[in-house]
């Protein structure tokens, strides 16, 4: 077991700087997934942890070890490849095997081990396959099978998930969650699904073009996102993002529709500011949460629904922009209805319109 | 009914002309090879007989025995031959597969200045037709005296054979994804080990034909063989196939018998390593 630390690790490729000196530090047993969108540096990040690729500047520890210069094997830690880079040539039961087999273990002690992994991942039956013959998901169960014979210290995951569809998806998610509860161990897991993100992990390190956005547990980044990057990147749907001004110590949207500023944020007047809600917390009279101390209401007319059983999805208009908001215990809503709703100020959010920085004091 | 009719009646048409084609081409193919084993085992009579004799009357091994028979009946030194020629092939075909795999693998894996220029050049040497070669090579191989050697052979045929050992094996290891070599560094694997244990088994079955092919090619070799071998001590048996010319005959039934000795390893070997393709072309080892 072991704790890992990144101290302003940086990644060039030649003159290219892909990795901005990051700041890491991930506890024993944690279980952190590093989200964001393609080619922000997350796989590059795992790859320096794992020593596939080759820290340009910083450090990186594993326990109280700085690990810059050891290769792979001496770091004592599992890897799981998105496209799972099974040994072809080798059966299910060797690929298990192959780590403890290299550190010359006994056959006994390997079978132990190999049997062990394969009764966690049900591939009981197929230890005498090669992965040729396995189904996608069987595969994925190897590549984790694989990682967990050799209990090593720090488990990497780089988008294990991401060639299954979405049922094997969810479903694996879950074994995930489980393994991790079992084994106790640190896991660094890559992925560009924020919902996997959610789901999955302790904390969540958000990173965009090769910096850390923010760092925090699932909850934290949901409702307190640093950034309208964050703010926009987790959650589903996307949060409302409205551009404002403050004025008359109210925020104003373009079209003079004015709320109160939303509480725990510290504005100046006249600042431009982008006001920032989810669709959790627009929702109609009649058709929302018990209301909260902060509540501003607006008049806007429905485009669109998307009915999803206990909720609908609204898609409503206001100043100028699309806005989506939710309806509970939803009636069918003809389109250009015009209704009333209710945001809750509470929940909302403003972010420096310049910077994107978050203005929550 | 009737368009199902002539449907059917043209499906099976074009199977036919199928078959014939198939069997046209495949004579084309087989015919030249199989009437050099076929004179082999006849009377030199019925070989020259005009117009070809295409039923055998008398099969016997009167060409064999001749051939392994004593200087003064026709004979040749086959297995002098044979032996000049396994060497020959076999080191030389060792040399270029395991430079062939050492450079293939370079080519694939790593970034270095130069690549593409080299790996052109590397191309370029095959453009050069062996015969042009040869007399260079002649005059070359004559100063540092290495003529009428096996060393001398070797080294030409190794030269000969690099340049496709290395593009054939990079073929290969480019479609090894880099991921199980790293899959095998992080299970506990030096590089070298990745290397071994996993990179090179999976692109086992591309290395056997690159192996194949390097290895018939210094077996049939005859241009540059005709000129830097002199004697018994280096000829190969391509060119021992000329010893059944002499000034004013040609023994044709001795020339096939040894062109079917000569066949036979060649044949033996793709059968071999064959086995070995099939059963290493199972990727499958990753998503894709
Ligand atoms: N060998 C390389 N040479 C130059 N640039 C590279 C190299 N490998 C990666 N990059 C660049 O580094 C950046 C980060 O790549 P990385 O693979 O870490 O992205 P990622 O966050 O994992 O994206 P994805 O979600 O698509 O996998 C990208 O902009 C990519 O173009
Ligand atoms: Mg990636």
């Amino acid at each position: 077991m072991a704790q890992v630390h990144l101290r302003s690790v940086v990644k060039k490729y030649g003159g290219l700087q892909v990795v901005h000196a990051i700041n890491l530090d991930i506890a024993d047993g944690e279980f952190v997934v590093l989200v964001g969108p393609s080619g922000c540096g997350k796989s590059t990040t795992l790859r320096m942890i794992a020593g596939l690729e080759d820290i340009s500047g910083g450090e990186v520890l594993i326990g109280d070890r700085v690990v810059n210069d050891l290769p792979p094997r001496e770091r004592n830690l599992a890897m799981v490849f998105q496209n799972y880079a099974l040994y072809p040539h080798m059966s299910v039961r060797e690929n298990l095997g192959f780590s403890l087999k290299i550190a010359k273990r006994s056959q006994s002690e390997i079978d132990r081990a190999v049997d062990d992994a394969a009764e966690i991942l049900s591939l009981t039956p197929l230890l005498d396959r090669k992965p040729g013959q396995l189904s996608g998901g069987q595969r994925q169960r190897v590549a984790m099978g694989r990682a967990i014979v050799r209990h090593p210290d720090v488990f990497l995951f780089d988008e294990p998930l991401s060639n299954l569809d979405a049922k094997l998806r969810t479903q694996m998610r879950v074994e995930i969650k489980k393994l991790h509860q079992r084994l106790k161990s640190t896991i660094v897991y890559v992925t560009h699904d924020q919902v996997e993100a959610m789901t999955l992990a302790d904390r969540i390190v958000i990173m965009r073009d090769g910096h850390i956005e923010q760092i925090g547990t699932p909850l934290e980044v949901f409702e307190r996102p640093n950034t309208t990057f964050v703010a926009t990147f987790i959650g589903s749907p996307p949060m409302n993002m409205l551009p404002a001004r403050v004025g008359g110590g109210r925020v104003v949207l373009t079209d003079g529709t004015a709320f109160d500023i939303p509480p725990g944020h510290k504005v100046e007047e006249g600042q431009d500011v982008i006001f920032g809600a989810r669709a959790d917390n627009i929702m109609p009279v009649g058709h929302s949460l018990p209301a909260t101390e902060h509540v501003a209401e607006v008049k806007m007319s429905v485009q669109l629904t998307e009915p999803l059983g206990t909720e609908t999805l609204l898609f409503a208009q206001l100043a100028g922009q699309e806005v989506q908001a939710k309806m509970l215990n939803p009636r069918p809503v003809a389109s250009g209805e015009v209704l009333t709703f209710q945001i809750n100020l509470d929940k909302c959010h403003l972010f420096d319109a310049e910077t994107g920085a978050s203005l929550r004091v | 009914m009737t368009t199902d009719r002539t449907h059917r009646n043209r499906k099976r048409a074009l199977r036919i002309a199928h078959f014939i084609g198939l069997f046209i081409a495949m004579s084309i193919i087989c015919i030249p090879g199989l009437w050099i084993v076929l004179n082999s085992f006849r009377p030199t009579v019925e070989i020259m007989a005009k117009p070809p004799v295409w039923i055998p009357n008398e099969l016997n091994l009167d060409h064999y025995r001749a051939m392994f028979g004593g200087n003064g009946q026709g004979g040749v030194p086959v297995l002098t031959y044979f032996r000049n020629s396994m060497v020959i092939s076999v080191t030389s075909t060792i040399i270029a597969l395991l430079v062939g795999m050492g450079g293939g693998y370079a080519f694939a894996r790593y970034r270095f200045k130069g690549k593409a220029a080299l790996f052109v050049g590397l191309m370029a040497t095959r453009a050069v037709p062996g015969v042009a070669l040869s007399l260079p090579l002649f005059i070359l191989f004559a100063r540092i005296g290495i003529i009428d050697t096996h060393f001398g052979m070797i080294l030409a045929y190794v030269a000969m054979n690099v340049p496709f050992t290395v593009w054939l094996i990079d073929g290969f290891f480019r479609q090894v994804p880099r991921e199980l070599a790293e899959a095998a560094e992080i299970d506990g694997c030096t590089r070298w080990q990745a290397f071994w244990r996993v990179e090179f088994p999976v692109a086992r079955a591309g290395i056997a034909s690159a192996g194949i092919f390097a290895f018939l090619t210094s077996w049939n070799e005859y241009a540059l063989a005709s000129q830097l071998t002199r004697s018994v001590y280096s000829k190969t048996m391509p060119v021992g196939l000329l010893d059944f010319t002499s000034e004013f005959t040609l023994n044709w039934g001795g020339m096939c018998a040894l062109a079917v000795l000569m066949i036979i390893p060649a044949l033996i070997l793709t059968f071999l390593v064959q086995k070995h393709l099939i059963a290493g072309l199972t990727f499958g080892g990753v998503k894709g």
